[in-house]
């Protein structure tokens, strides 16, 4: 069997006060997450990699195909393959959403086959077919630009930050169609983000980019706890990953039942998940409180006893990092050293874990076992 | 009612439309070129397009005159290939009068082009374009007004010439002879009459020109066909 293509680079690009150099092989499978503060060098990346930024160099070799640093000069960028969802869309306005999509689907021979069928199906793009650019909302924008890459039938996707100009319950309403295309149409993805609900939603993969560097590159769970991340997305957005198991569902009150070590985790309904379904769940520090007995009276619903591991306070802040053992899982708070002292927290002390909210991860769904 | 003279008319229609297409074809390339580079030179190619702004007629005139004359260098090449002199000839006309309108040609496309910008032709070449597809799918269409209003302003402004005209093509009926230079002839012998008729229709002429250029580009953007 022949090793799995790649996509390898070795990329510098200068500017005065800043430089990319960046360097990795990523296995052309799944969603790349491209994940770093703002200013990283994660947008630059991907224009390098699409030929569309000028000044890069270095190699770029796709699937052993060499793009640039070959003797015949770089690759133009239309001939690359590669599908691109800029933040701004940028949808054509002399065409209509129709006219946009068949841009596409001519230039990649696609037309309107099968691929076209399903990618209107995917994205729910048939009700706007006659719409203007102009007249669409920022998520309808970046549903037609994400159709519209797909058309291109390409090698590789790559997505440039496609929700940031979204509000919260756009975001949500476009994710789906997001996992959907990642599930349905299986081409290698990099989705640049700064965004960690996205990245852990959708990516398998996470490549973490800063100050024009590489520092991390590996599976999402390994990446967000290793201690590079750790530096990259400070205490802030520090959390763990857990995996929990579906009990079932209330269609009454739209909960879905999970356990997580052994205790009982409601979170808003996820619809397809059979009893049994093994889900992956993020939950960040800062979303946990602690409690030295069970509260009552409270409309925190998600409250999981444990033992506190660690407790390690932050200096020159007010905040205190505690990890709790939950008997098979761990959990992190982020909590004020006031109140860790008021508590009189200390590793071994018992306490009640209130879980403010939980992130879930689609990818991180196993069949039921057995 | 005076009886009207009809061949300044029909030459000048036929000076500007040859013109007019002629200067689009070598403008659109030129004001790609200039919205899109940045190279050192840009600005003095810029203020040779504009010199026609500026100068006075009689002076481009003066020049072309001397360049297009049967004893220079490039006239002499063009009566070894036509076997006719560009001097008081049509043809000088219209090379004089692409070199005189081509400000209005050049200045509205590279407007145009710079208001699209990289980014709808960088994601044409994302979505399989070649640079050339995506110029005529994408940039033509989206400069639409601009070429509207680069070919009527150099139709307009190739009608309303003079000084040009006078110094490059003289005052021969049927091939030099444009409305403005049969306007002067009338004048000056004293013929107000036709003076009135072809004056008074170059300024409704151009008066509505002018209006149809503003209506057009007062339409805001994205609400267009």
């Amino acid at each position: 069997m022949a090793p799995d293509p790649m996509l390898s680079f070795s990329l510098t690009r200068h500017w005065p006060g800043f430089s990319l150099e960046a360097e990795a092989d990523i296995p052309l499978t799944g969603v790349t997450a491209v994940f770093g503060p703002s200013g990283g060098g994660k947008s630059t990346l991907l224009r390098a990699l699409a030929g569309l930024e000028g000044g890069v160099q270095g190699r770029i070799a796709f699937a052993g195909q060499q793009w640039l640093g070959a003797p015949r000069g770089p690759v133009a960028p239309h001939r690359r393959g590669v599908g691109y969802v800029f933040q701004d869309a940028r949808l054509f306005d002399h065409l209509t959403v129709e006219g946009n999509l068949f841009y596409a689907a001519r230039r990649s021979g696609a037309g309107r086959g099968d691929l076209w069928v399903g990618t209107l199906a995917a994205l729910d793009l048939a009700p706007l077919l006659d719409r203007r650019p102009g007249s669409l909302s920022g998520g309808e924008r970046q549903r037609v630009a994400i159709g519209r890459a797909l058309l291109t039938r390409p090698r590789l996707l790559l997505m440039d930050e496609p929700l940031s100009a979204l509000d919260r319950r756009r975001k949500a309403a476009i994710l789906p169609h997001l996992q959907e295309v990642a599930a349905q149409f299986k081409i290698p993805t990099l989705y640049v983000s700064h965004a960690l609900d996205e990245v852990v939603q959708l990516a398998d993969q996470v490549l973490v980019l800063d100050r024009g560097r590489v520092q991390a590159l590996g599976p999402v769970a390994d990446v967000l706890d290793g201690p590079e991340f750790q530096a990259i997305g400070g205490r802030f957005e520090a959390g763990v990953l857990v995996e929990a198991v579906v009990t079932g569902h209330d269609e009454a009150v739209r909960l879905t039942r999970l356990t997580l070590a052994g205790q009982a985790l409601s979170m808003p309904m996820l619809g397809g998940l059979a009893p049994g379904a093994q889900v992956r769940l993020r939950i960040r520090a800062r979303d946990v409180a602690l409690a030295t007995a069970r509260p009552v009276g409270i409309s925190i619903r998600n409250i999981l006893a444990g033992t506190v591991e660690t407790l390690e306070t932050e200096p020159d802040t007010a905040f205190a990092e505690v990890v709790i053992d939950l008997g098979g899982a761990r959990l992190r708070a982020r909590i004020t050293r006031e109140a860790a002292q008021d508590l009189g927290l200390m590793p071994g002390s018992e306490v009640f874990a209130l879980v403010k909210s939980v992130a879930f991860d689609r990818r991180g769904i196993a069949p039921p076992e057995g | 009612m005076p009886e009207i003279d009809f061949g300044p008319i029909r030459l000048t229609m036929l000076l500007a439309g040859t013109t007019t297409v002629l200067l689009m074809l070598v403008a659109t390339p030129l004001a790609w070129w200039l919205a899109g580079t940045r190279a050192r030179i840009k600005p003095l190619i810029e203020a040779i397009t504009a010199l026609p702004l500026v100068l006075p007629p009689t002076v481009l005139g003066f020049y072309l005159l001397v360049i297009m004359s049967p004893t220079a260098p490039l006239g002499r090449l063009w009566v070894q290939t036509t076997g006719e002199a560009l001097t008081f000839s049509f043809s000088g006309l219209v090379i004089a009068s692409m070199l005189y309108s081509m400000p209005f040609a050049v200045q509205p496309l590279q407007a145009a082009f710079e208001a699209i910008g990289k980014r709808p032709m960088e994601a044409a070449a994302t979505l399989g374009a070649s640079p050339l597809d995506a110029f005529f799918t994408v940039a033509v269409p989206l400069a639409a007004r601009g070429f509207l209003t680069a070919a009527v302003l150099s139709f307009a402004h190739t009608v309303g010439e003079f000084g040009v005209v006078l110094m490059v093509g003289g005052n021969i009926p049927g091939r030099t002879q444009v409305i403005s230079i049969a306007i002067y002839e009338h004048v000056e012998t004293l013929d107000y009459a036709q003076a009135h008729w072809l004056s008074a229709g170059l300024l409704i002429f151009s008066f509505a020109v002018l209006a149809m250029v503003y209506a057009v580009n007062g339409k805001r953007p994205g609400h267009g066909t």
